[in-house]
C-alpha cells in the first residue's frame, strides 16, 4: 500500500483489520460498527486506531471519540458515491477534527482535487503510483469559486 | 459572498430602483471591470468574465484534453471516463457524440453566436439544437475534436461544464429577464452568483442525480421554476425587501411532480447557505439504489415536505454564518446587468404604425412574435425556430452568422434562448422592427406562430437519442401539417404542445396543455396523450386522455382535440381555461368515438 500525503509519498503505516481479524499491537483501522463495539479493547491493544467509514456512515457519531482516533478512513465503495465529499467537509468543519483523514478503494485520480478541498489530506493506494503525475492532480485547477475545507482562497475574497 | 461576519446581513439590498441610481454608466463599466469598446459601443448588459473566470475555464479544457488522451490511450475505462465526460456535455448517443454547451441563464452575445456558428461549421454538419435547458447542443462532434470545441468555446467565455452528469446544471431563468414589465428583480445577477458557486462545487460534484435550478423575478414564472429540482421566486415581504420564495422537488421525468415551498421567504445574503444546505442534505440522503428515485423530488416525497424543510433549515443553521452572501458580491455582478444605453423614444412610433396597417402579414408577426417592453418605444422580439417541416429548435451555421449581425444591428449585441426553444432579441426598437422582420423572414425566423399550436417544444427522439422509444420530430412536423392556414392556427390562441419521445420527458410532455408521450408497444411507435398541463404559475400535470394511439393517428387525435375545444370554448377562454372548466371527458369522446 502506498499513500500520498502532503504531497509525499509514504509507506501506510497502518493495517485494515477486516470485522474478525483480531486487533493487534501497532496502528490499526476498523469499521465504525466495531469501534462503537470494541472501543476499550481496540484502544488497550493498538498503539493507535483509526476508524473507517464507508458512505452510508453518520461521521456525526464519532464526535465524542476524536480525541481517541489518530486517523479516519474514507472508503469509498464507488467513486460515483459523493457521500463522502460531504462526511469529509463534516469532518474537518463540523466535528473539527484535525487529524489524518485518508480516502481508500474506488477513487479516481480525477477526483483527488475535489477530496483534498473538502479536506482529505492522505490517498491510499492499493499498488505503486506515478507520484509526480498524481501529484498534478492537485493543480489541475487555480481558481476556485467557493469556499471548502482547504486553504485555497476562493476568488470572490479577492475581488 | 464572504465567511468573516455579518455584512450587510440586515440591510435590505437589491431593490428593483436600487440598481438605477447606485451609479453612473462610467462608474458601473469600471465597477464591473470593463470598458466601452473603441467606438463607445455598450459592450452588453452581460456577465463579462476577469481573469479568474477565464483561467478556469482555460484550466478546464486543458483538464479534459488530457483526460480525453488517457481515455483514448486506455488509461481510463469507459465507466471511469463517462461521469468526466459527462461533467464537459459529452454523451455518446445513437450516430456520434452529442456535446451540449451551456448559455448560462440564455444569454448570449453576437461574439459567442458566431463562434457557435463556428463550430457547427468545422465540427458538425452545419446546426445545432437550443434545449429547453436555454443550452445547445452539437449532434455529430467526434470525440477526438471535443477538446478543440472546449477550448474555442473557452475563447469567447463558454464552456460545456457541468450541462450533463450527477451535478448542478446550468442554471435557467426568464428569457425577458431585465425587459419584462412584470419584473420585481433581474434574477440574471443571483443566476451567475449560483453559476459560479456551483462551478466545479467540491462537494457536489458526485450527487445522486442531476440536480436543476431554476431563478424568476417576475410575477408571471416564465422560468417553470415549479418543475425544477430547486426554484427560486423573487418575491418582497411585508417590509418591502426581496428576497427568494423556495421550492424544492419539481421535476418532470417518470414521476413528475410540483415542487413544494420548503421557504416562504429566505433573504439574499443567505441565498448560498440554504442552496448548500439544501445540496448537503440531498447528496446525504437521496436514494442511491435506483436511478429512476434518485432525484431529489423523491427524497421530498418520501420524507414529506415539512420534515425535508425541517432536516434543511437544521443543517443550515449550522452553516449559515460562515457564508453570507455579501452585499457587495452582489453589487459586483448586478453592475454587469445595468440597462442599456436605451434612446429616449415615444411610446408610439409613427412608422411602425403605418406597417401595421398595411401589412397584415407584418402585423401577424407582430402580434405573435413579439413582446412589449419596459422601456417605450422598444419591443422583444421572438426568432421562431419553429418553421413549419423542420426540426424544432434547430438553427444552421448561416443563421446563426446572420443572426449576431442583427444582434449587433438592432439590439446591443445580445439574444436570449427560450425554454421552449426559440430565441429573443430583447431590445428592438419600434421603428426597427419593420427592418428587423424583413430581415428575419428570408432566414426562416419570423414563422408566426409563437406560443401557438406549432411553436412546439419537443426532445430529439428516437431520430437521434439513444434513449427514446419513438420519434418526436417527425410528431411535430405531423401536427404542422395540419396548419396550412395561419387563421386556424390563430383561432387556437395560446397552446402549449409537449412533445417527449420517451418517458424521460426531456420535451415537458407532462406540462404541456396538450403532451405527447411516444411509448413502446412491441416495437411500435404508439403516442400518450395528456391535457391541462402547465409549467406556469397555475402549474399542473396533464391528465392521460386514455389508450394510446399509433403514430399516423396523432394529427387526427390532435384536429379532433382542437375542434372539441373550437366547439366548447366560451368568449375569450384559452385551450387551457376551456380543459380546466370542461375537464378531459368531452376531450376524450371525441377522440375516440371511432375506436
Amino acid at each position: 500500500m502506498k499513500v500520498i500525503k502532503h504531497g509525499q509519498s509514504a509507506e501506510s503505516g497502518w493495517t485494515h483489520l477486516a470485522e474478525e481479524e483480531p486487533c493487534r499491537p501497532g496502528p490499526c483501522t476498523v469499521s465504525l460498527a466495531r469501534w462503537l463495539k470494541e472501543k476499550a479493547e481496540l484502544l488497550h491493544t493498538a498503539t493507535s486506531v483509526g476508524v473507517r467509514l464507508s458512505a452510508a456512515d453518520a461521521p456525526e457519531t464519532l464526535a465524542n471519540d476524536l480525541n481517541e482516533i489518530s486517523l479516519i478512513v474514507l472508503d469509498m465503495g464507488q467513486f460515483t458515491d459523493g457521500r463522502s465529499f460531504t462526511q469529509a467537509r463534516i469532518i474537518r468543519e463540523r466535528l473539527g477534527f484535525t487529524g489524518e483523514l485518508r480516502v481508500r478503494g474506488n477513487f479516481l485520480r480525477d477526483q483527488m482535487f475535489f477530496l483534498n478541498r473538502v479536506g482529505v489530506d492522505a490517498f491510499e493506494f492499493p499498488e505503486a503510483i506515478d507520484l509526480q503525475d498524481r501529484l498534478k492532480a492537485f493543480q489541475e485547477f487555480t481558481v476556485t469559486y467557493q469556499a471548502a475545507a482547504d486553504s485555497r482562497q476562493p476568488v470572490y475574497t479577492m475581488r | 459572498m464572504r465567511s468573516d461576519g455579518e455584512v450587510g446581513k440586515t440591510l435590505a439590498i437589491g431593490r428593483p430602483w436600487t440598481r438605477d441610481i447606485f451609479c453612473t454608466r462610467h462608474d458601473r463599466s469600471i465597477l464591473a471591470g470593463r470598458e466601452l469598446s473603441f467606438d463607445g459601443r455598450n459592450l452588453g448588459q452581460m456577465y463579462q468574465y476577469d481573469h479568474y473566470d477565464q483561467t478556469l475555464v482555460d484550466e478546464r479544457a486543458a483538464q479534459f484534453r488530457e483526460q480525453t488522451r488517457r481515455f483514448l490511450a486506455g488509461e481510463l475505462s469507459e465507466d471511469q471516463f463517462r461521469p468526466l465526460r459527462l461533467m464537459n456535455g459529452l454523451y455518446i448517443q445513437r450516430h456520434a457524440p452529442m456535446l451540449r454547451i451551456a448559455i448560462p441563464y440564455g444569454l448570449l452575445s453576437s461574439r459567442q453566436m458566431r463562434m457557435l456558428a463556428d463550430i457547427a461549421r468545422k465540427y458538425d454538419k452545419g446546426y445545432g439544437h437550443f434545449t429547453t435547458r436555454q443550452n445547445i447542443q452539437f449532434n455529430w462532434p467526434r470525440l477526438e475534436e471535443v477538446p478543440d470545441i472546449l477550448e474555442a468555446l473557452a475563447s469567447v467565455e463558454m464552456h460545456a461544464i457541468q450541462t450533463s452528469g450527477n451535478c448542478i446544471r446550468n442554471t435557467t431563468s426568464d428569457h425577458l429577464a431585465g425587459v419584462a414589465l412584470d419584473e420585481l428583480e433581474d434574477p440574471r445577477p443571483y443566476c451567475e452568483i449560483i453559476r459560479q458557486w456551483s462551478t466545479l462545487h467540491p462537494e457536489f460534484s458526485f450527487l445522486p442525480r442531476k440536480f436543476k435550478i431554476a431563478v424568476s423575478g417576475s410575477q408571471r414564472d416564465r422560468a417553470a421554476t415549479q418543475v425544477h429540482d430547486i426554484g427560486l421566486q423573487l418575491i418582497r415581504n411585508e417590509r418591502g425587501e426581496t428576497g427568494f420564495e423556495v421550492l424544492v422537488g419539481g421535476g418532470l421525468g417518470r414521476t413528475p411532480i410540483i415542487g413544494a415551498v420548503i421557504r416562504p421567504f429566505l433573504e439574499k445574503t443567505d441565498l448560498l447557505s440554504y442552496l448548500e444546505a439544501i445540496l448537503r442534505v440531498y447528496n446525504r440522503f437521496g436514494r442511491r439504489d435506483n436511478k429512476y428515485k434518485a432525484r431529489v423530488k423523491i427524497l421530498v416525497k418520501e420524507t414529506g415536505p415539512e420534515r425535508f424543510a425541517e432536516m434543511v433549515e437544521a443543517e443550515w443553521l449550522k452553516i449559515r454564518d460562515s457564508m453570507i452572501l455579501d452585499e457587495r458580491e452582489i453589487f459586483r455582478v448586478q453592475a454587469f446587468f445595468q440597462p442599456h444605453d436605451y434612446e429616449q423614444l415615444p411610446a408610439k412610433d409613427e412608422s411602425l404604425e403605418q406597417h401595421l396597417l398595411s401589412d397584415a402579414e407584418f402585423a401577424a408577426w407582430y402580434r405573435r412574435n413579439t413582446a412589449p417592453h419596459k422601456i417605450p418605444g422598444y419591443r422583444a422580439v421572438f426568432l421562431s425556430l419553429k418553421p413549419h417541416g423542420t426540426p424544432p429548435g434547430d438553427m444552421s451555421e448561416n443563421q446563426m452568422d446572420t443572426v449576431a449581425d442583427l444582434m449587433d444591428d438592432y439590439s446591443f449585441g445580445e439574444i436570449r434562448v427560450t425554454h421552449t426553444q426559440n430565441l429573443v432579441m430583447a431590445d428592438v426598437r419600434h421603428d426597427q422592427l419593420f427592418a428587423v422582420w424583413g430581415k428575419l423572414k428570408p432566414l426562416a425566423l419570423a414563422t408566426p406562430n409563437v406560443g401557438t399550436a406549432t411553436d412546439m417544444i419537443t426532445c430529439p427522439g428516437l431520430d437521434f437519442c439513444s434513449l427514446a422509444n419513438a420519434v418526436s420530430i417527425p410528431i411535430a412536423n405531423g401536427i404542422q401539417a395540419l396548419f396550412d392556414c395561419y387563421d386556424y392556427l390563430y383561432d387556437l390562441g395560446d397552446i402549449r404542445i409537449n412533445i417527449s419521445g420517451c418517458m424521460n420527458g426531456c420535451g415537458h410532455h407532462t406540462v404541456g396543455h396538450i403532451g405527447i408521450l411516444g411509448v413502446d408497444k412491441k416495437g411500435e411507435e404508439w403516442y400518450q396523450i395528456t391535457l391541462g398541463g402547465s409549467s406556469s404559475n397555475d402549474a399542473s400535470l396533464g391528465e392521460r386522455l386514455g389508450p394510446s394511439v399509433p403514430r399516423n393517428e396523432v394529427p387526427m387525435v390532435m384536429e379532433r382535440i382542437f375542434l372539441t375545444y373550437r366547439d366548447l370554448r366560451e368568449g375569450e377562454e384559452s385551450f387551457l381555461e376551456t380543459v380546466r372548466r370542461v375537464g378531459i371527458q368531452p376531450f376524450q369522446e371525441r377522440v375516440y368515438e371511432s375506436h
